[in-house]
């Protein structure tokens, strides 16, 4: 009966203008926060920020170590968003790195090839690793329904469990004092953009690559249309003939292919080598830098720079203020729940609510 | 004496849309006062004004000569308003006693006096001849009866003026009967009712006063005497309107839609389409008549591929598409206008253009390989809103933000639009407004004539009664008779749909 009243058509501007207002504001206000807890512990806001904001891009060699801790978060923020378009929540993005390192570094130590194909060869073994760990638990959300964010939890324990003793025992370089595979062939390693110094390496710019990749697949291609009609509404998607169980499995396989390739990027890339407990949370962070990106593949690149940023900037900070390095986690944290709750955000900044431009980040439990 | 109820100069804003526009009325006791208007026209706002859940902008609320501002339902309640929702506001769960007494109960100590709540209950429902099985679970009861509970509910609390939203939808033609009754009995005991509907035939069968919105503004106060279904129909939308779809007899050509046995499981794994064979031809509109729930909603779920049936074929166009999902059915050169657009029709977060090629993205022009194609997708669109008279500013506005009559032109456009064998409308017209419901109609009578065949489910008599050649009524999931469309007697479909075949003994 009651029609609700008619909302006006959107102007280009005022869109990026709404997409970009709630995490800058985030930002500001967890930065704002973080001052108080700063100024409670006794410590100079002024010396701690000054540290961190150098340390993450006061020099050309603080830049690139930022840009080179966002990289990961890119590959994996694009992991966790794809999953989000098409209304699934993969939590497994963590495990599905385990897996792509792994591939990753075996093909890049045990296998020999040419110079360049090598290493060619072991970024696609990386990522078609993660892209079947993704697919598993796709596979049985579309057969079996059951709910993925139960089973990615799990084949994050049986990944990284498993790439643990891989690396522990049949990979084991025992040459090293150090649990850890050999390192790889020199062919098999992505090459540095501005040599070893700066230790900005091309999986950088192969992250760019997925981001616009995953902008164009979700926007242009009728995969993407697919993906994006069954996170926006499954029913209409099996109503309007499209394969349901099949677009869920395919979009768990390109999520954990993004993930793969943050795994194999880390490894041929940066450390040349897997160690034992490698991955530090990239998986579980990368929820956040989705979120943060508002679910944009594109708006995952500053989103992961970012994070990048305060990660890198973290460590001079500590060494000019005194301020625990830790207090970045209590930042971050805050920031995500203010992206999370962005209706604390408007509420703070007296925005009006667009509603209508919320996503489904994941749908209820089971079906 | 003063009105019971006076409304002067109601006005109520909403961002971009003035929802009410300085209206005017009076409610006399003992009156029965109709409101009519298409949807968004301001019938739900007033209402809601009235019921205390909106604040107008302007205006003035009267009781019995009295000024009032009334805070929030319960206020309204205590003023003597009840309200009996479309949508009932009853737990399944509980008895018909437990439901009228819930948040007004009779307390002896800490222990609800049911003994004396079913006293009064008894007595109320004696004296407006509403039969209540006051120790029947609600979920057990038909609707008609459900519909009784939330009326004695709202008497209970001491309604003395009762508003009754569109009661009619969701009952059969002699549920409706029985209502009516009621209502007379409750106007010849003094009680006051506002009565809202979009049919016109009710409202002038029952009616004292009719009142007519149409866009926030009353356009119209009249009497039943004074008008009749074609004059309403006009002050409705604010032009003529054709109520009466004219249509050549069908010419039936090869048969298109060939059900066998069909038999057809619920959510819940219960039978809901026990055994049903049917037929229909090219160039003919094959009518299911009956009321919500027999099994209309499964048939056309296994027909289209959206459920897998028990047992039985489907056969469309020659081609065996049993249990082969929506993919084989389109393919077959199925349309389907699904019975609740929102859920299965539309994507709402898409904008119009890409919700017309909804099942077409993935064929030339709109795909090369797996690349989509945006030029021919918006040319599409745009041909197909001006074709359709989807009215919208533009092809890329968001499917929620068009009224609902727009968004089911959408719908109806996007299936129309590739050529068919079979059309399947399930409630092609529930819930919109006349203007929307003539069009659409004409569109399917047209693609009749197109030499489509057309399988219409639908719950409203007078649909199935316009449109049909041919009309089976469907009743707990089986086909218990066929009437040809001419001349059919809406008498006995209506006993037809209650079960009642015409030997008199319930099927």
């Amino acid at each position: 009966m009651s029609t609700p009243p008619p909302t006006p058509p959107t102007s280009g501007w005022r869109t990026w203008g709404g997409i970009l207002l709630v995490p800058v504001l985030a930002i500001f206000t967890a930065l704002v926060i973080g001052a108080i807890i700063i100024v409670a512990t006794g410590a100079d806001v002024i010396a701690a920020y000054g540290g961190l904001f150098m340390g993450a891009i006061g020099s050309p060699r603080a830049i690139a170590y930022t840009l080179v801790e966002a990289t990961p978060y890119i590959f994996g923020g694009l992991a966790v968003l794809i999953g989000f378009r098409a209304g699934l929540f993969n939590i497994g993005v963590e495990g599905q790195i385990a897996v792509g390192s792994m591939c990753a570094a075996v093909v890049g130590a045990f296998v020999s090839l040419p110079p360049g194909l090598h290493a060619v060869v072991a970024f696609i073994a990386g990522a078609l690793g993660g892209a079947l760990w993704g697919a598993i638990p796709g596979w049985l959300r579309a057969r079996t329904g059951a709910h993925e964010v139960i089973t990615t939890i799990m084949f994050n324990y049986i990944a990284i469990r498993s790439t643990d003793y891989l690396i522990k025992v049949p990979f084991l370089d025992k040459a090293s004092s150090s649990q850890r595979t050999p390192f790889i062939a020199e062919g098999a390693q992505l090459p540095f953009l501005f040599g070893p110094d700066y230790r900005l390496h091309v999986g950088f710019l192969i992250a760019i690559v997925a981001a616009v990749a995953t902008a164009w697949i979700l926007k242009r291609t009728i995969i993407g249309f697919e993906i994006r009609t069954t996170g926006a509404n499954p029913d209409a998607a099996h109503y309007a003939g499209m394969n349901v169980p099949r677009t869920i499995i395919l979009t768990m396989a390109l999520s954990g292919l993004m993930a793969g390739m943050a795994g194999a990027s880390q490894v041929l890339g940066l450390e040349h080598n897997l160690k034992a407990s490698f991955s530090a949370g990239y998986g579980f962070d990368s929820i956040a830098i989705a979120l943060l990106a508002a679910s944009n593949p594109l708006g995952v690149i500053p989103a992961a720079m970012f994070w990048g940023a305060l990660r890198n900037g973290a460590g001079l900070m500590q060494l000019n203020s005194g301020i625990s390095i830790n207090l970045i986690n209590i930042v971050q944290a805050l920031v995500i729940a203010f992206v999370a709750a962005d209706q604390i955000v408007r509420q703070i900044y007296r925005i009006r609510s667009a509603r209508s431009a919320g996503i489904t980040l994941s749908r209820g439990w089971g079906r | 004496m003063p009105p019971v109820l006076e409304v002067r100069n109601l006005t109520k804003r909403f961002p971009g849309i003035t929802a009410t526009d300085a209206v005017n009325f009076t409610l006399e006791a003992g009156e029965i006062h109709a409101f009519l208007g298409e949807n968004g026209a301001g019938k739900s706002t007033l209402m809601n004004m009235l019921y205390g859940l909106y604040r107008p902008d302007e205006g003035q609320i009267l009781l019995n000569g009295q000024a009032v501002q009334i805070n929030g339902a319960n206020d309204a309640i205590k003023r003597g308003l009840g309200m009996v929702h479309q949508h009932f506001m009853l737990v399944p769960t509980l008895t018909v006693t437990e439901n009228i007494i819930l948040g007004n109960e009779v307390v002896n100590g800490l222990l609800i006096d049911i003994a004396s709540a079913q006293q009064r209950i008894r007595t109320l429902a004696q004296t407006f001849g509403l039969d209540i099985p006051v120790d029947a679970v609600v979920h057990d009861l038909p609707v008609g009866v459900q519909q009784r509970v939330e009326i004695v509910k709202a008497l209970y609390r001491g309604a003395d003026i009762l508003i009754l939203d569109e009661p009619t939808a969701v009952l059969t033609p002699q549920e409706a009967d029985d209502l009516f009754v009621v209502i007379k009995r409750l106007k010849a005991q003094g009680k006051s009712i506002i009565f809202i509907s979009h049919k016109l035939r009710e409202v002038l069968a029952l009616a004292d006063r009719i009142s007519v919105l149409r866009r926030g503004k009353l356009v119209g106060d009249t009497t039943p005497d004074q008008a009749d279904e074609a004059k309403l129909a006009s002050m409705m939308v604010g032009r003529d309107v054709v109520l009466h779809i004219e249509k050549r007899p069908a010419t039936p050509g090869e048969v298109v839609l060939d059900i066998n046995h069909l038999q057809v499981a619920d959510e819940r794994g219960n039978i809901a389409v026990s055994d049903v064979s049917l037929q229909i031809h090219r160039g003919e509109i094959v009518g299911i008549a009956g009321v919500q729930g027999n099994g209309q909603t499964e048939l056309v779920a296994a027909v289209t591929g959206l459920i897998q049936p028990l047992h039985g074929t489907i056969v469309v166009a020659g081609a065996d598409i049993t249990g082969q999902g929506t993919n084989r059915a389109i393919d077959a050169g199925m349309g389907h206008i699904p019975e609740d657009r929102q859920q299965h029709g539309l994507v709402l977060s898409y904008s119009i253009a890409d919700n017309m090629v909804l099942s077409t993205y993935d064929i030339a022009p709109f795909a090369t390989g797996l690349i989509i194609n945006e030029a021919p997708i918006a040319a599409q669109a745009t041909a197909l809103v001006q074709r359709f008279d989807v009215r919208t500013g533009s092809i890329d506005a968001l499917a929620s933000t068009l009224s609902g009559g727009n968004q089911q032109k959408v719908v109806v456009a996007r299936e129309l639009a590739r050529p068919l064998n079979l059309l399947v409308a399930a409630q092609p017209t529930r819930g919109l407004d006349v203007g929307s419901i003539e069009f659409i109609h004409k569109s399917i009578v047209a693609e009749r004539d197109n030499g489509t065949g057309v399988l219409l489910v639908s719950a409203e008599l007078d649909e199935i009664l316009a449109l049909a050649d041919r009309i089976l009524v469907m009743y707990r999931g089986q086909i218990i008779a066929e009437v040809p469309g001419a001349g059919a007697d809406r008498n006995q479909i209506g006993l037809l749909m209650a079960g009642i075949t015409s030997t008199g003994a319930q099927a």
